[in-house]
């Protein structure tokens, strides 16, 4: 693992791109806290993190698109199958070494909340909340990665990884917007569910290439809804906005923002940095079997 | 130490390996033949555990290539068709990290680094960035990563495609030089090729084993019978008379005459002995004089054609059996379509030796001697 990790960190200073992305992210960052805490003069650095997380809409596909897919692309994903070494411990390699491109510029940055300290003899920072913020921020990014590599291992054309990747961070962002938007009626909810259990299928074809499979699950998922739509369809009132708001990942990090140190919220970041690694893994595998 | 057992591979409906089993042993190098599309590389990547089969399984020294993957995998150093290079790393730290990924001591990384690239001649631009290295440079390098960290068997996937003729020499001797203490797999469409390096042949077409056994056996097995081809100016009927009448012909075939008098002969000869000599004094003393004089023992290549061709002629009665068509006609064109898209492919560099005009250059030479011996031959007479 180490070997991969030292290969891939260096890999992202050999090109612009890690240059490319520290500068980026190191600019934003300065330029919202110049605006947030130094002109409008809040004491709060955490304000500065919750406001520019559209950020990851560009540093997360900038970041991921070619770890896995190049791979493939050069070939060299060969060498990686044929050498006695574990796809997990690849996977795991390339995602701490994006992880670390990623976490440069946040420890530049977590020189703020002390430079502001200087103009605050009354003590108004919370570095309590600061820095646990910050530290969402981080495992909101490294879950968002994770999300990365698994569609970058998906194609072997990083563009296509990039944009589906892009798409994945969207619909992220999107999803406490949407969950407002779509009305609590059990109809809605109803609908909305089956239009999710169509992207499974959806999903369970592209991976599997098996139509019969897809169907089944389709199907077979189906029913649960189908019984509570008519037998108890009051469970389904509010359920499609309460379970996206649930999952979504942005809406936890304004819980930080407001003093509220959620571990919920992190432990869910991990699970989804988790599950993606292993469907990234899984993902790698499965290319030996097709 | 490599034992493979009916392997097969399927690609949806299109099976490439079919029910392959072989078994390698230690210190040869092995010649894995056949045209493109034969399934060489699916096999060798099968090997190699890059991908997987559909059934049947690969033991490399015992270990399971899936099961056992770790110490299956450590036993075999592998350059696939396409060098598996890091184009934005040079050779050095490419082999640097392909040898810690093969968990080579830190201690020796450097000395065996330095060897390998004694070994295939790259010391000189290992700080070049493998992207601005030529083709042959960039299959060496890729063979250096393959033999790094000495691993029993080694596996080529047609090293040499796409180098000149000099590196294709030096790629050559460095494969015979692994010979003694690594097994070499070595896949190649180029006859020449792997019967100049290779102890032992393993000839594949559409995904079946069509034959194995050592270079010498290959060839000696299906040379019994040495074809010779002349070109008279005679009478025909005397020609005739005199092969009749000749000992060690087991047949013949016979031309019309041409418009400049002369006829084409093809003599099949008895246990290969060699008549030509006898066959030119006979000849002349009819007054019968021999323009062209070719002897042909069949070849590796020939062999090789001739396996083949019987499994693209079994291929072609299947497809036809599958459409119920059975007429005769049909059979024979469908086969030599079949035997033409086999041709079409890299079967070529085969037929290049057999195109008229390099026969006849070599014939030009062999007649020039010919002539002159039974000439001399006349003469004492």
């Amino acid at each position: 693992m180490n070997a991969i990790y030292t290969k891939e960190l260096k890999g992202y200073f050999r090109n612009v791109t890690g240059f490319v992305f520290f500068a980026f992210m190191s600019a934003i960052i300065g330029i919202y806290a110049a605006v947030i805490n130094f002109s409008y003069a809040y004491p709060n650095f955490e304000y500065v993190l919750t406001g520019i997380n559209f950020i990851f809409l560009l540093v997360v596909p900038l970041l991921t698109m070619r770890a896995i897919s190049e791979e493939r692309h050069q070939k060299t994903d060969q060498l990686i199958y044929s050498l006695p070494i574990k796809i997990s411990k690849v996977v795991l390699g390339k995602f701490f070494a994006v992880l670390t491109v990623f976490a440069l510029p946040l420890l530049l940055s977590a020189i703020y909340p002390l430079i502001l300290s200087l103009y605050d003899p009354s003590g108004y920072i919370s570095y309590a909340s600061s820095y646990g913020t910050l530290l969402a921020f981080f495992l909101l990014g490294a879950a968002l990665i994770s999300i990365g590599l698994f569609m970058s291992s998906l194609t072997e054309n990083q563009i296509i990884s990039a944009v589906m990747c892009f798409g994945a961070v969207l619909l992220s962002i999107l999803t406490e917007a949407l969950a407002n938007i779509i009305p609590s009626s059990v109809n809605a909810s109803f609908f909305g569910f089956i239009v999710i259990l169509i992207l499974v299928a959806f999903l369970i074809y592209f991976l599997t290439k098996n139509s019969n499979l897809a169907w089944l699950s389709f199907i077979v998922l189906d029913i649960p809804l189908v019984l509570i739509r008519f037998i108890k369809s009051d469970l389904l009132y509010g359920a499609l906005p309460s379970m996206l708001k649930a999952v979504s990942l942005f809406d936890k990090l304004d819980n930080f923002a407001s003093g509220i140190f959620d571990i919920t919220a992190l432990i869910y970041y991990i699970s989804i940095m988790a599950l993606f690694l292993f469907f990234t893994v899984q993902s790698m595998e499965k290319r030996r079997w097709s | 130490m490599i034992e493979v057992r009916n392997l097969v591979k399927k690609y949806g409906d299109h099976t490439a390996v079919d029910n392959l089993s072989f078994t390698v042993e230690k210190g040869q190098i092995y010649g894995f033949l056949g045209p493109n599309g034969a399934g060489k590389t699916t096999t060798m990547n099968i090997l190699t555990g890059c991908l997987a089969a559909t059934s049947g399984e690969v033991l490399i020294n015992g270990h399971n290539i899936y099961s056992d993957a770790q110490k299956a995998k450590s036993a075999i150093g592998y350059l696939p068709e396409q060098p598996p290079l890091y184009l934005d790393m040079t050779p050095y730290e490419y082999l640097c990290h392909v040898g810690r990924l093969k968990e080579i001591s830190k201690k020796e990384l450097r000395e065996k680094v330095n060897e390998v690239m004694e070994i295939v001649k790259i010391t000189d631009v290992k700080d070049r960035l493998n992207k601005n290295l030529s083709k042959g440079y960039k299959q060496r390098v890729g063979l250096a990563q393959a033999i790094l960290g000495n691993p029993g068997i080694i596996i080529l996937d047609e090293p040499t495609v796409g180098l000149d003729p000099v590196q294709i020499v030096e790629i050559r001797d460095v494969i015979k030089s692994l010979a003694p203490e690594h097994t070499v797999i070595f896949s190649s469409h180029i006859l020449s090729e792997v019967s100049a390096i290779c102890n032992y042949i393993l000839i594949i077409s559409n995904g079946v084993l069509v034959a194995e056994d050592t270079t010498e056996n290959l060839e000696s097995r299906f040379t019994a019978s040495t074809e010779i081809s002349l070109t008279v100016k005679g009478d025909r009927d005397t020609i005739c008379g005199v092969l009749d009448g000749l000992d060690g012909v087991e047949g013949y075939e016979v031309s019309d005459a041409a418009d400049d008098g002369t006829v084409g002969i093809i003599i099949s000869c008895k246990d290969g002995t060699d008549i030509s000599e006898a066959l030119s004094y006979a000849m002349l003393q009819q007054k019968c004089l021999i323009l062209k004089l070719e002897t042909r023992k069949a070849s590796l290549e020939d062999v090789f054609m001739e396996l083949v061709a019987q499994d693209a002629d079994i291929n072609a009665v299947q497809a036809e059996t599958e459409l119920g068509d059975t007429d005769g006609e049909q059979s024979g064109e469908s086969f030599e379509v079949d035997a033409d898209a086999l041709l079409d492919g890299n079967v070529r560099s085969v037929w290049d030796e057999h195109m008229p005009e390099n026969i006849a250059r070599e014939n030009e030479a062999d007649n020039d001697n010919d002539a002159v011996e039974a000439n001399e031959e006349g003469e004492e007479e």
